[in-house]
């Protein structure tokens, strides 16, 4: 008998697990897949090569809870080299945070002091990171949430009376508008809108693209890695680690145990059923997956509300980045010492048009593209000489219309190379192998509804109490007992793992509550 | 020469005029002396965008707007416009033709809307009892903001003192507890839904209720109109509520007809100012605002004229206001962000108009005649409209467009010769400026023939009952009304530019830079539409200067 079951060993369930053993309790973590991670792993793709099958970048992880965890001494090196961001343009130019000068002299100077503010005003919103978001009604607010609120409102007024209100403007803005407020060159506004839409279903010009772009910020200042962390040996080590940590505080771990269904007696959460019809009982019941699986497939409409299950079912899960992994003989001389990350988003309106694709269920005729070559600062990824490149393509929707699976995949992965050729010429020739991963092999793979990465987009519907949805508060599902600890609660995205730490705390409070009333009795 | 007023308004739109009759009559109720209150049109008639012209010889145009709806009804009583000579003909009908079938209905009636979805889908007809509960929630709490200041959430210490407030920012702290009390009494859940409300898509929206394509893009009508953003662009469904807010007498979320076109809206209100004792003057352009030791002490017309007045008003939009009427140097003395806001200011104009003169009554497919009797929406589903907005997008006009039409002529036989009609077609989207640069004749030409083209579409023989066609592009509508890029609104209505943040951060409150200057124009909350309640909210925010002084 143990006291919490974890459905899902992706890094949010193993740093939930991870917690609540630390305070005590007895948890098992079921991983259906045969090795833990779920969406941070490293997989060999080609005999051979390597790489990191989702994620690719790691930024987001807390640092309070790379502490907390001790992830040095498990093997995490976060040390490892820093990344900076290279954005190609056509006629082999280039630039990164350091060279803007040589796209635009007004532009260099501006640069510094906008990503300054902006970045300012991120931390200032991610000071909720590690808190419980608040509570729409204030009565229903305990002191602690009172407190945060204060604490986050104080946050906002100190960026002073301008700051406040410019993010109060910005705050849903498109991110288009922003890039020309304050930049005047294509270059640097189109690597800015990038950032603004990856990982969403949306373009550059609608609104609500500068709260992603805010969101992702947030993890390059204070509340992340303070920048892009290549992981050696690929994103499977975060995951290693974590799991290390998490045996450590001895959580027990089974992997290949892929969970049917929660457990539901008079209305309340008993344990999980295998799909082998195993049956591992436990009076808390947290899940890692996605919010729709969670509802949907692991409680099942018949233990909730019609409200509920219908705002499950209209979350905004619609991934539209595919994964591309290309097995390289050698480098084209334009990325012959690209060891950062590379962006590939020349201008707002080339993403624009990407998106305007993806909005009629087609895949973009030029995707715009982040990709990574691992092996240039890890070669164990690939044999001796070979190289590995992963990329992020945006946009190949989720929801196609006309196209089928298998066309949308051929599509996305000639069309990335047809743009990545013209910036990178000979690249074409180098590949040796090539795996693509429409967001339909994503979901299959890794069990992410939508193949949305995030577990639901980052849009400001969907985000603080809002996420996953209004009845469901406080990372506790409608069901007394299940909880959730997946990237589908407050904050989000990311390899952060600061879903996954809130979630143990609100477990926590509930079985000290639950401790109280034993003992009064 | 010189005259002294206690308060001059540039432009005689109707929020101007609007803000002048309240002061003329505020003034005399606080027990003052009279406020001498001068108003300053460029044109040689007041009414701004709410105009009637005879454009054609008997037929009466409304140029510009073309239904009224969201006049406040307690500025309608105060300034007791129906003895002006308003009268507003509520009309309660608003359909979708549809060229392969039967065409959408919505009447203002719920019950009979149900019935007229059931045509098309039993789900849609249950569904729209849910829809409208939660509609009228949201319409309900967005009211009682409309006639208040918005509270600045950067002012709410009581203790601070200064020029506008010498005992300190209590109203801002007031106002936000009150709107937090209306937010209280919704109820947690519903408190929910309406926070995700404010951010979301209209499409994603109605996708929640609805499964009928074309009543889902009839539906969607209302929050893509007027602003630059398609159907699947996050923050339209708020829109939405902006066209539901509609009152005629007292009957919510109804549309009505000024009877002799919107001109008698703007004459009516002119009456009511001048009856207050306003001054009015046309054909007076004002070239610039007189700005001494950052204080506004008058205006400088077009002929060279110099007018005084203890305090300065102006009802242009604000980018018009800050970047034309006021020299540089005045605001950068003050902060030199403030242009830099003006110059970041979203007004771009989306959508254009054409007035036709009509020779009878057309038939639109799949409608039955009443429905000549509202507003006939030619649109078809979301992607329809999303596509027409992705042409605006990259710079051109959209080649099938969304249009809002209306023949006011079936209710108001004062706009036309008998049997014959006007029509108003609303074209949504037409863009400011080509991507090839500006607007040619030939250009216009090929816009006109498309418009018309999509009407002939839902409208089989509309083409050869033309008589006479009035064409505007937003480039049209700012070189006449003034409003810069052609937006109806004064600025795009995102939630970047609402509240507070109306026009540019901090200066949400109707105050301007300057000491003494003010403004009164739909730039400012809570926003466009023939509305009057920016001009409202101003002049009492004035008149709290005034009694505290801080008008010298």
């Amino acid at each position: 008998m143990t006291d919490v079951v974890v459905i899902g060993a992706g890094h949010n369930g193993l740093v939930t697990a991870t917690y609540l053993a630390k305070a005590g309790l007895k948890v098992t973590v079921l991983e259906a897949a045969p090795q833990i991670g779920g969406a941070a792993v490293t997989r060999e793709f080609v005999p051979g090569y390597k790489t990191s099958g989702v994620a690719h970048l790691l930024h987001g992880l807390h640092p309070a809870i790379a502490r907390d965890l001790d992830l040095a001494r498990h093997g995490l090196d976060l040390k490892a080299q820093r990344v900076e961001t290279r954005s190609l343009l056509p006629g082999d130019r280039s630039f990164d945070t350091s060279s803007v000068a040589s796209v635009s002299r007004t532009d260099a100077e501006a640069y510094p002091a906008v990503m300054a503010r902006l970045t300012r005003m991120a931390d200032a919103l991610a000071a909720y990171a590690l808190h419980t978001p608040p509570r729409p009604d204030a009565m229903k607010m305990d002191w602690q949430a009172k407190l945060n609120l204060g604490k986050f409102a104080w946050g906002l007024r100190r960026l002073g009376k301008k700051d406040m209100l410019e993010l109060t403007r910005i705050l849903t803005m498109n991110v288009n508008d922003l890039a020309n407020d304050y930049f005047e060159s294509d270059a640097v506004k189109g690597l800015l809108c990038f950032e603004g839409v990856l990982g969403l279903a949306l373009g550059p010009r609608s609104p609500s693209t500068v709260f992603n772009l805010l969101y992702r910020l947030s993890s390059l200042g204070a509340n992340g890695q303070g920048g892009f962390l290549l992981p050696k040996g690929g994103m499977g080590s975060v995951a290693q680690a974590l799991g290390r940590a998490a045996q450590a505080a001895g959580v027990l771990i089974r992997t290949g145990a892929a969970v049917d269904h929660i457990l539901i007696e008079n209305d309340v959460a008993a344990g999980a059923v295998l799909s082998t019809g195993e049956e591992i009982r436990a009076s808390r019941v947290v899940s890692n997956a996605d919010p729709q699986r969670t509802a949907l497939q692991l409680i099942g409409p018949r233990n909730l509300d019609a409200m509920f299950v219908t705002r499950i079912r209209h979350l905004r899960m619609n991934g539209c980045a595919a994964k591309i992994h290309l097995a390289l003989d050698g480098l084209p001389e334009a990325l012959a010492n690209a060891r950062g990350r590379i962006v590939v988003a020349p201008r707002p309106d080339d993403i624009e048009r990407a998106y305007d694709c993806a909005k009629y269920g087609r895949v973009s005729d030029r995707p715009a593209l982040e990709l990574t070559i691992p092996t240039l600062s890890d070669p164990s990824l690939a044999p001796a000489g070979k190289h590995v490149a992963s990329i992020v393509a945006q946009y190949c929707p989720y929801k196609l219309r006309g196209t089928s699976v298998n066309d949308a995949r051929q599509q996305i992965g000639e069309r990335s190379l047809a743009v990545l050729e013209e910036v990178a010429p000979g690249l074409k020739q180098r590949v040796t192998a090539m795996e693509v991963l429409t967001p339909h092999d994503l979901e299959k793979q890794f069990g992410m509804t939508g193949g949305q990465w995030h577990h639901g987009e980052i849009t400001l519907d969907q985000v603080l109490f809002l996420r996953p949805a209004g009845q469901a508060q406080e990372y506790r599902m409608p069901v007394p007992g299940v909880y959730l600890c997946g990237a589908g609660a407050h904050p989000g995205g990311n390899i952060s793992g600061a879903p996954g730490y809130n979630a143990a705390r609100e477990i926590l409070k509930d079985a000290r509550a639950q401790k109280r009333v034993v003992g009064a009795a | 020469m010189q005259q002294s007023y206690d308060a001059i308004i540039i432009g005689g739109g109707h929020n101007g005029l609007t803000c002048a009759a309240y002061l003329a009559k505020g003034g005399e109720k606080a027990g003052k002396s009279k406020l001498k209150v001068l108003v300053l049109e460029r044109r040689e008639k007041v009414g701004g965008a709410a105009m009637s012209e005879e454009k054609y010889p008997g037929f009466t145009y409304s140029t510009c707007s073309y239904v009224c709806s969201l006049l406040r009804p307690e500025i309608f009583r105060f300034l007791d416009l129906p003895r002006h000579g308003l009268q507003v003909i509520p009309y309660d009908i608003n359909s979708a033709p549809n060229p392969e079938g039967e065409g959408i209905i919505y009447y203002s009636d719920h019950d009979r809307t149900r019935e007229s979805l059931r045509r098309h889908s039993i789900r849609d007809a249950e569904a729209y009892d849910e829809y409208a509960m939660e509609i009228s929630r949201y319409c309900r709490f967005i009211k009682r903001t409309l006639l208040m200041t918005p509270p600045d959430p950067t002012q709410i210490n009581p203790f601070v003192q200064n020029r506008i407030n010498p005992w300190g920012h209590r109203e801002d702290l007031e106002g936000l507890l009150k709107i937090g009390r209306e937010f209280g009494r919704l109820g947690e859940r519903n408190m929910y839904d309406m926070i995700r409300f404010w951010s979301m898509s209209v499409a994603d929206f109605l996708d929640q209720y609805f499964e009928t394509p074309r009543w889902k893009g009839l539906a969607a009508a209302s929050s893509i109109i007027g602003t630059a953003l398609g159907p699947y662009s996050p923050g339209t469904a708020y829109v939405l509520l902006h066209h539901y807010m509609g009152e005629v007498d007292g009957q919510i979320g109804a549309w009505g007809f000024a009877r002799g076109g919107m001109g008698s809206v703007s004459k009516a209100i002119a009456s009511a100012a001048e009856e207050a004792g306003v001054e009015i003057r046309v054909n007076a352009e004002v070239e610039k605002v007189i700005v001494k030791d950052g204080k506004a002490v008058g205006v400088a017309l077009k002929s060279g004229e110099e007018i005084y007045g203890r305090s300065i008003v102006s009802n242009a939009d604000p980018k018009r206001t800050y970047l034309k009427l006021v020299d540089k140097g005045d605001l950068d003395a003050i902060d030199p962000d403030i242009h830099r806001y003006a110059r970041n200011y979203k007004i771009r104009g989306s959508s254009g108009k054409l007035n036709i003169a009509l020779d009878g009554l057309p038939e639109f497919a799949g409608l039955p005649k009443e429905s000549c009797y509202g507003t006939i929406d030619i649109g078809g589903d979301f992607d329809y409209i999303e596509r027409a907005f992705d042409d605006y997008k990259y710079g051109s006009w959209s080649k099938r467009p969304f249009l809002d039409c209306v023949i006011p002529t079936t209710v108001d036989p004062t706009m036309s010769p008998p049997g014959k009609h006007f029509m108003s077609v609303f074209v949504q989207y037409v863009p400011y400026q080509l991507a090839e640069g500006p607007w040619t004749p030939e250009m216009k030409a090929q816009y006109e023939k498309d418009v018309l083209d999509t009407i002939e579409l839902h409208a089989p023989g509309f083409k050869k009952l033309v008589l006479h066609v009035q064409c505007r592009t937003p480039w049209d509508i700012e070189n006449e009304v003034g409003m810069t890029e052609g937006n109806i609104f004064h600025g795009e209505l995102t939630l970047d530019q609402l509240l507070f943040n109306r026009p540019f951060p901090g200066m949400g409150q109707y105050r301007g830079p300057f000491d003494n200057f003010y403004m009164c124009g739909s730039g400012t909350h809570p926003g466009g539409g023939v509305m009057g309640a920016p001009g409202a909210n101003a002049a009492t925010e004035m008149l709290k200067d005034f009694r505290r002084g801080v008008v010298q």
